[in-house]
């Protein structure tokens, strides 16, 4: 029995929303130094921070709101902030 | 499609919340320790609305909204209807803490005294941020929201301490209470799967602090976390029936290393110096500690 009351919206939809423009720094990720702990991946709240073929990782510049929480959590120091022109 | 790229995770990005938001982090280390298998009920909350400004929604498993104070009352009927008809779903809970410590009791109260097979979240950022940072129940003492500004009536902020809600729903009898802290995500992620592989009510509440409602930067989310167990003002346990089981050890630092960084605590240093506010503060990690044993005993300094 389908229930015909409230609001449904299809999963994920939040894709739509392209939160990276909210972005005033954003992480350069240096796969040379990058210990590939995965620790960035893990704790990025946007989860937009992905494995890439070479294990090391990078992010998805679309969605990255630009916390700095991965630059905070990593061990090797590899992942720095900068200030983004737009 | 968007959707594909993203694959196996099952809270999306493009929700609204803040940049270094604890809650959307807890959110998704909720669903990697639940998998598919689950269905949703959240109370109102910060975590309600930048996840589902309709018609957007992060959740890709069945998610529900209904009110403030009835999600654990949501909850029941899905696990008692689920259970009618020999389903295999796992019913999860997620309150913040004001829907859980002040204005969901009654029906949590209920859901636990009835024994329904849920596992109850409550991400506990330490008052009502979604609505402009009001104190909650579970708003620590000393802390200054926009409903308890220090002033001179209560030149301390919050005058009243953190309310103890594990204790209150471990006294329903539930089989496993938990606290966690998104500060150790596999911890947490592993606290989740226990407790709904746990017959019965159980209950986790994860410390997710709020940069924007406590007043720090962003990237120091996870920082601040730490720092909250690190001074014995958080400890993370488990309770098995009733009794804990496991906590937490660390090497206690000063909780002013903690309160100088946060801005909802502020009052206390400047203009002057509280000293006895932050004195009443050490004495309530003093207290934990010994609750929970959580101090790491040092060298041969015994006096």
């Amino acid at each position: 029995m389908a229930l015909r009351v409230g609001c449904a919206a299809p999963p994920g939809r939040a894709l739509d929303n392209k939160t990276g423009a909210w972005r005033v720094f954003k992480p350069v990720f240096d796969p040379e130094t990058c210990s590939r702990c995965g620790m960035c991946a893990m704790v990025c709240p946007e989860g937009c921070v992905h494995e890439t073929e070479e294990g090391t990782f990078e992010p998805d510049l679309d969605y990255c709101k630009g916390c700095g929480i991965c630059e905070e959590v990593c061990p090797k120091k590899s992942i720095r902030m900068e200030k983004e022109e737009k | 499609m968007a959707e594909v790229e993203q694959g196996c995770e099952l809270f999306s990005a493009g929700h609204r919340a803040c940049g270094g938001c604890g809650p959307a982090l807890a959110a998704r280390l909720l669903l990697k320790a639940t998998g598919k298998n689950v269905i949703i009920a959240s109370a109102t909350g910060c975590m309600e609305v930048f996840s589902t400004p309709y018609p957007e929604t992060a959740w890709g498993v069945p998610w529900i909204h209904s009110l403030f104070e009835n999600v654990a009352a949501v909850a029941s009927g899905i696990e008692a209807s689920l259970k009618r008809q020999g389903r295999s779903e796992k019913v999860v809970c997620i309150g913040g803490d004001g829907a859980t410590f002040d204005i969901g009791v009654l029906c949590i109260s209920g859901a636990f005294e009835r024994g329904h097979d849920i596992t109850y979240i409550c991400y506990d950022n330490e008052a009502y941020m979604n609505t402009g940072i009001q104190r909650s129940g579970a708003t620590p003492y000393g802390a200054s929201t926009t409903t308890s500004p220090p002033g001179a009536c209560a030149p301390g902020g919050n005058p009243l301490p953190k309310k103890d809600m594990p204790a209150i729903l471990a006294a329903h009898g539930a089989p496993y209470v938990a606290t966690a802290s998104i500060a150790y995500p596999n911890d947490f992620v592993q606290k989740v799967e226990r407790a709904i592989n746990t017959p019965g009510p159980c209950y986790i509440q994860v410390h997710t602090p709020c940069c924007t409602g406590w007043g720090f930067e962003s990237g120091e989310t996870l920082a601040m976390a730490k720092l909250a167990i690190d001074t014995g003002l958080w400890v993370n346990y488990e309770m098995v029936d009733g009794k804990v089981v496991k906590a937490k050890k660390v090497r206690r630092k000063p909780v002013e290393e903690y309160l100088a960084k946060q801005k909802r605590f502020r009052h206390l240093f400047k203009p002057a110096r509280r000293d006895d506010v932050i004195a009443n503060i050490q004495a309530i990690a003093d207290a934990n500690a010994e609750r929970f044993g959580i101090d790491i005993k040092r060298k041969e300094s015994s006096e």
